[in-house]
């Protein structure tokens, strides 16, 4: 009797999941890099990936390739049925503030802001100038010229966070250290444009650079290239870009956005979604470092021990960064 | 004896730009097949996709609105055998026009004097942009091609330096401007035929479709029933003779530049104060080159750019929903089936002309002269 008990619960309760899920629809548009952008989209990817593998769920897809399509998708993906959406970029902000308003009972989220206020919209922000500087700090712990370059994606306030971190961190180590930084254009194409990476890494280079940080999108290939070929060391970004260039890339700044997409859904389907902003920093493991097997000859335990000491100070707040989109300057 | 005979004009402007799309899309069904997908279930998903659900039909007209103004801009261009693949550059500095109207009057005027002037301004914007590269050419020899794209790179440094500096909104990290007043905001469609009765699905189509045909007609009136337009196809006919007819050449491809980059500058009325009703980064999203596809195909007559930038719209607005039907077909795939179209349609447009002509020719050729 007491097992019949035990065993109808259990069949109710998998009913009731599975009539959950049928209910459950998550879905995901991606910006204009692409899904597989070795980097910002794809990191985002690798989070929707993992959840899928761990709950079975499908998570419905889109990738943008015009300003007109991301307020299209959003409203597609609704009328199929979505009850989760996330949106991936801080220019799809306009698209799902709008769409979230006409769509009360649909759970927004979104990667890269978090300026918006709906009471469906859960946002995520990232500390990218946390992440720079410690791997800033690494670069100029590493560098033997004492000089260290960056290259940046579009010129857009976004990059100059994560150039502005950078320098800060350099400049905390070494404070005579000379830092070279190159945007790679004014147009979306500079997200993508391996040759012109290539291109800037090998000036920076020739002007002594020995380490170089990019923060370009699939533009960074070309920079870990360049870098590789002239025996110089790389520094990868938003995702671990270790594994790239095995002994050439010195460590990546991590800028979990796929912990981002695994929790919307997650909680989302869990029944924990919770709107507001979510500030992802250091402390909150939002933004981070890459050590695996193919940088470890890299770090050498000094370097090891300035990094973890500046991300302790910055997560006990002795050390604050300077964000250069909070007032559009850079102290540096 | 292997002379092409010339191909009748009703062939060259209807039969043989639906062979270039049949043969298009031909290759493309191969391709569907390909990677494992019907093609013929692709194809009816893309026209369902572009005018039978509710809001694509308005979705289509809205691309098509689009590559009515950059086509008109490559065609006035082209028939001064001025090759401008500038329509980027100059939509994108359009939109800076419209939006220092719409900033600086729209709070304190009415609609009825700020549309106007914005759209007037978006068009003077554009039409400057262009007039540049247009004296170079005329006045100084640098040859069009190379100085309207190096100002298309100069137009997005220009507007990326504006729109992350001194025009960004605050508050937010978004390269873009403030929301524009509502009596700088164009109408939608939605909301004017609503007014008359009419239900319509969401979507970006708004008034400056309206404004995109009679673009259309202000186009044909100028080049074939004006003095100017006869001079600017003069120019294009022949500089020499032009000339020695006495036609101020460099004076007429200033002015033919001029015009071109109006039309191209008020595809901002669209973007701009139509759909996003601010200047956000990027929003030429590359309709300024697609432009001469559909100035080619449409063979630079207002009747065929308006049949071409439909067919675009529908390819545009189609190829979206194939992403969002099949897994396996990306958003490459789409960028790949619309890149055909225009490779059989711009770039190999003549590739059956001859063996067409020569069809039509022994067909159509009398008796007595075959006999012979």
């Amino acid at each position: 009797m007491k097992l019949k008990t035990t065993l109808m619960t259990a069949a109710f309760s998998m009913a009731a999941t599975i009539a959950m899920g049928a209910d459950f629809k998550p879905a995901v548009i991606y910006d204009m890099g692409g899904k597989f952008d070795k980097s910002f989209n794809e990191g985002v990817w690798a989070g929707v990936k993992k959840f899928t593998d761990e709950t079975g769920v499908e998570v419905m897809e889109f990738e943008v390739t015009n300003e007109a399509q991301r307020e299209q998708a959003m409203t597609r993906m609704v009328q199929r049925g979505a009850t989760v959406v996330l949106g991936v970029g801080f220019a799809q902000a306009d698209a799902i503030d709008k769409i979230a308003g006409e769509n009360p009972d649909v759970q927004f989220s979104i990667i890269d802001v978090s300026w918006l206020d709906k009471p469906n919209l859960r946002q995520y922000a990232f500390k990218e100038q946390e992440g720079s500087y410690i791997v800033g700090v690494a670069a100029a712990m590493a560098s033997e010229t004492g000089k260290v370059g960056f290259v940046g994606g579009m010129d857009i306030p976004l990059i100059r966070a994560f150039g502005c971190g950078y320098v800060q961190g350099v400049k905390a180590t070494k404070a005579d250290a000379e830092v070279f930084e190159n945007m790679t254009g004014t147009t979306p194409t500079a997200w993508n444009d391996p040759a012109k990476g290539a291109e800037l890494t090998q000036g920076q280079i020739d002007r002594g650079a020995d380490v170089i940080y990019q923060a370009a999108g699939g533009t960074g290939v070309g920079v870990i290239q360049a870098a590789k070929d002239a025996g110089k060391l790389s520094i990868g970004v938003d995702s671990n870009q270790n594994h790239m260039a095995p002994g050439s890339v010195l460590t990546s700044m991590l800028k979990r956005v796929d912990v981002a997409a695994y929790s919307t859904f997650k909680d989302a389907m869990d029944g924990n979604f919770t709107a507001g902003v979510q500030n992802l920093g250091l402390a909150e493991g939002g933004v981070g470092w890459a050590l695996d097997e193919n940088n470890a000859e890299l770090i050498t335990p000094e370097i090891k021990a300035a990094i973890e000491d500046a991300t302790a100070k910055i997560v006990s707040g002795d050390v604050v960064v300077h964000d250069y989109r909070a007032d559009n300057t850079c102290p540096m | 004896m292997n002379v092409t005979p010339p191909l009748p004009k009703w062939a060259d402007l209807i039969l043989l730009p639906l062979i270039n799309l049949f043969a298009a899309f031909f290759v493309c069904g191969l391709i569907v097949l390909a990677i494992g997908e019907n093609p013929f279930t692709a194809l009816n998903v893309m026209i369902k996709g572009a005018f039978f659900y509710p809001e694509s039909l308005g979705y289509t007209l809205y691309y098509t609105t689009n590559f009515i103004f950059t086509g008109l801009a490559v065609a006035t261009a082209f028939h001064a055998l001025m090759f401008n693949i500038g329509g980027e550059g100059q939509a994108y500095i359009g939109g800076l026009g419209a939006a220092v109207v719409a900033l600086l009057f729209g709070p304190n005027l009415p609609m009825l004097i700020v549309l106007p002037l914005c759209i007037l301004s978006s068009a003077a914007f554009g039409a400057l942009w262009a007039l540049i590269p247009g004296y170079l050419q005329a006045k100084r020899g640098s040859h069009i091609v190379i100085t309207t794209i190096m100002f298309n790179f100069l137009a997005s440094s220009l507007m990326v330096w504006l729109l992350a500096g001194p025009l960004m909104q605050q508050g937010q990290q978004s390269p873009q401007t403030v929301l524009f007043a509502d009596a700088a905001q164009l109408p939608q469609m939605r909301e004017v035929l609503g007014y008359f009765g009419f239900e319509l699905a969401n979507s970006p189509w708004n008034l400056s479709f309206f404004i995109a045909l009679i673009a259309l007609v202000v186009f044909y009136i100028l080049i074939w029933k004006t003095r100017l337009g006869y001079e600017i196809r003069a120019v294009g006919k022949n500089q020499e003779a032009a000339r020695y007819a006495g036609i101020n050449v460099a004076k007429i491809i200033i002015i033919a530049m001029a015009i071109s980059g109006a039309f191209a500058g008020l595809m901002a009325t669209n973007e701009v104060l139509g759909v996003h009703n601010r200047v956000i980064l990027n929003f030429t999203a590359g309709y300024g080159f697609t432009g001469i596809a559909v100035a080619l195909m449409g063979r630079n007559h207002p009747i065929g750019i308006f049949l071409a930038s439909l067919l675009f719209g529908a390819l545009y607005q189609g190829g979206a929903e194939l992403d969002f039907e099949f897994t396996s077909i990306t958003r490459e795939m789409v960028v790949l089936i619309q890149g055909m179209i225009i490779l059989f349609s711009g770039a190999l447009a003549y590739m059956f002309n001859p063996s067409l002509a020569r069809l039509i020719a022994r067909i159509s050729a009398p008796k007595e002269a075959t006999d012979g």
